[in-house]
């Protein structure tokens, strides 16, 4: 019986897969917001009505310069931009929020309104890991939501097979790893022993504001604040959690597979 | 309402002064638990506060019979106390946690190490429990699981195929969210309940919304209680999508878990439409809700729900229809009704065993007290059960939710919040998708929190799981693992 209506219905679904990224990429939930925009020479001298709405202090003022934006720390929770009475603070709607560098995602200076999009991997690395990207997850802390939209890309409306690139059980087989959570002081010794049997040449992605720099949990005394001190990380995947399209394009931007309409 | 005298008695989400809690020696606190729990309630929360030099132990119980809890506690302790575990070992984890962050010692406690803390860059859980003899074999996983999943240590003690014995040891993920809370709240606080658990962002944010609405003596206004109903039931309808395709997967019955996992996130997405966010986030705040569900916006849901609803239906046909599915999960990670009462297994584990046990009919708060759905319960107590009552709650989530939508409520989605009273204590109970979310505050002279307990659904049932091994082949664990499906980080907070 069920094998027949399977089949029905296989054929009458077809293909489920999103277009993306050789087609435009799917909407943002509108109350989502995407990746935020700081113009800090809006800031009038002496504001600080962003600053006391920030959960994780992501937001800094300094005397005689504007605010500081670290979307490391941003948990997007868009409070800031409501309280902002200046609009120096706005929401893009672009998902588009993977870094190579911390320092990349700091906004406010100017030319640094917007963080600053990854660059592919060099020629020899993208040669090795641009069409098989073995990732070997680990969960260092953090909250499973993360995890949660990590194993959404393996659905099939999102397809991650199809690019080549592929979640492993064991380190051995992996070409790098993709951290969550803040790297609590439990995970500490697991995580850098699954680095280290990783195979070189590799690569490690931080995902998630946990494993950025601590998210939530900032200041907490358990975890190590991320991913950072404990190992290299050649990209940083911002949110809390990322929604499953900025973590895709964190990917294909990695290994320089976005078509150009889609950069 | 004397029913559970002497403990002090009073409802879900309701204030109480910290001086009407009843207080008691230690051994009376102890001897009067245990004739409580004899008489068929069941332990909340078991915690310690301190106090000068010692240290006050708390017992929540919950008489779901009468729909009311109860709340007693000892006088300022040091040193021990006689244990509760052996009589009853739904307290067994709860006195653990008492003696590692405390150090008061439960005596007669048969297992005593500890239960999240770490030393140095690892959890201390070790020694493990070790069955000898020339036959047996041991096998260690984990931390890091072959999958896309959080991290805990699992070792289990095997004769060939059959496990004797499995302990769960975790603290991988300990944040020290509870640690960070005396003295609260603060501006991260509620960000930290939201990340509490991620897939269960919504009742753990409930729970506190309600917590601190109590506190304040207000309730959020009912259109912000009506649309937390909405959203618990998208997030049990997701979780519970996303596991019966996990299980589908382990069995290898690839149709099924190919649907569901896309659901699952169309689910998701259902919550997103509301707030923003795929889990939730941001939508509860203490007063009310950040998002209202505007006309235009509730009839997309609508018809999004109705077209998701008709695809898990279909999906849920093929998996009960096969004869292969069937019997791989008959009689395959047992718990008996009695095991499930001793340990306190809450949420679908426990009405997989025939416990007519779900917060939202035995305890409602918010919006609950004005619709119930259904509570689904199954007898065998195995993955079938499991599965079956995970099944059936989504049905019944969605039907709730069609009559919900049809019917919505006027009215503003926030209220101002006033400041927490002092020297006050409250309990709030949530039927998450795991089962019960318990989270207790207690405030110090100026309002600040002076305690705060958090008891995830998956601390009680963990144990759970362990008991469903024994005598179950090892390689039986997946699909019994997923048909629990507990949290570490809700766990390890």
């Amino acid at each position: 019986m069920y094998i027949f209506d399977t089949i029905l219905n296989r054929m009458r679904r077809g293909c489920q897969t999103i277009p993306y990224p050789k087609g435009p990429a799917p909407a943002l939930p509108d109350r989502h917001g995407g990746a935020l925009r700081l113009d800090a020479s809006l800031c009038p001298e002496g504001c600080a009505q962003c600053q006391g709405v920030c959960p994780t202090r992501a937001i800094t003022l300094e005397p005689g310069r504007g605010a500081r934006l670290d979307l490391g720390r941003c948990l997007f929770c868009g409070d800031c931009v409501a309280a902002c009475p200046h609009g120096a603070i706005t929401e893009t709607n672009d998902h588009r929020l993977a870094t190579r560098r911390r320092e990349d995602l700091i906004l406010g200076e100017t030319g640094a309104e917007e963080l600053r999009l990854a660059a592919a991997l060099d020629k020899k690395m993208k040669s090795l890991l641009g069409r098989s990207l073995r990732l070997r997850q680990v969960s260092a802390g953090g909250c499973g939501a993360c995890e949660a939209d990590i194993n959404v890309l393996g659905t099939i409306g999102w397809d991650l097979g199809r690019f080549g690139i592929q979640y492993v059980a064991s380190p051995r087989h992996a070409d790098g790893v993709l951290i969550t959570g803040p790297v609590t002081k439990g995970m500490e010794l697991a995580l850098q022993k699954t680095w280290a049997a990783v195979p070189e040449p590799r690569i490690a992605i931080a995902l998630g504001s946990c494993a950025i720099s601590g998210g939530p949990f900032i200041g907490h005394s358990q975890h190590n604040g991320g991913a950072d001190p404990i190992i290299p990380i050649d990209l940083y995947i911002p949110g809390c959690p990322p929604h499953p399209l900025t973590i895709l394009d964190g990917f294909l931007r990695l290994l320089g597979r976005l078509p150009k309409h889609n950069l | 309402m004397n029913t559970i005298a002497p403990f002090f008695s009073f409802t879900n989400a309701s204030r109480i002064s910290w001086a009407s809690v009843p207080v008691f020696s230690v051994t009376k606190l102890v001897r009067l638990t245990d004739e409580m729990l004899e008489s068929g309630a069941r332990l909340c929360s078991w915690f310690g506060v301190p106090d000068h030099d010692g240290t006050i132990l708390v017992a929540v119980l919950a008489l779901d019979s009468e729909s009311i809890l109860g709340v007693a506690r000892s006088e300022p302790i040091s040193g021990s106390y006689p244990s509760l575990t052996p009589k009853h070992p739904q307290a067994h984890l709860f006195e653990r946690e008492v003696w590692e962050q405390h150090g008061l010692v439960p005596v007669g406690h048969p297992w005593l190490k500890p239960v999240r803390h770490t030393f140095e860059n690892a959890p201390a859980n070790a020694p493990f429990f070790l069955v000898e003899g020339g036959e047996m074999h041991e096998v260690a996983v984990g931390p890091v699981h072959a999958g896309v999943i959080e991290p805990g240590h699992f070792r289990f003690q095997c004769a060939g195929e059959e496990v004797l014995h499995l302990e769960i040891a975790l603290g991988y993920q300990h944040r020290g969210i509870e640690e960070a809370l005396p003295g609260g709240p603060y501006p991260a606080t509620m960000s930290q309940m939201e990340a509490l658990a991620g897939d269960t962002s919504i009742a753990h944010a409930t729970a506190y919304a309600s917590v601190m609405e109590a506190l304040a003596g207000m309730e959020a206004p009912l259109r912000a209680q009506w649309l937390r109903a909405i959203a618990l039931e998208l997030e049990r309808l997701a979780n519970h999508t996303g596991d019966m395709g996990a299980l589908a997967m382990d069995v290898a019955f690839l149709p099924t878990s190919a649907a569901c996992g896309k659901i699952r996130g169309d689910f998701l997405n259902l919550t997103a439409l509301m707030c923003g966010n795929r889990f939730g986030r941001g939508l509860i705040r203490p007063g009310g809700c950040r998002h209202d569900l505007e006309e235009e916006r509730l009839i997309t849901l609508t018809e999004r729900l109705k077209a998701h609803m008709a695809d898990v239906e279909q999906a849920m046909a093929w998996f009960w229809d096969a004869a292969s599915v069937r019997v791989r999960f008959r009689n395959v990670g047992v718990v008996h009704p009695s095991q499930a009462t001793d340990i306190g297994l809450v949420g679908p584990a426990a009405r997989a065993c025939g416990l007519v046990r779900d917060v939202r009919f035995d305890h409602p708060a918010g919006w609950h007290r004005f619709s119930h759905s259904p509570v689904a319960v199954w007898p065998s107590g195995d993955i079938f059960a499991r599965a079956r009552v995970r099944s059936l709650e989504i049905q019944r989530s969605g039907r709730y939710l069609f009559d919900q939508l049809a019917a919505p409520v006027d009215g503003d989605i926030t209220a101002v919040l006033s400041a927490p009273q002092p020297e006050s204590m409250t309990v709030a109970l949530v039927e998450g998708w795991r089962g019960e979310v318990c989270h207790v505050a207690l405030t110090d002279h100026f309002g600040r929190f002076r305690s705060y307990k958090i008891t995830d659904p998956s601390f009680h049932n963990w144990t759970g799981l362990a008991l469903s091994l024994r005598g179950t082949a090892v390689s039986d664990f997946p699909i019994c693992n997923k048909s629990f499906n507990l949290s570490y980080c809700g766990f390890d907070l």
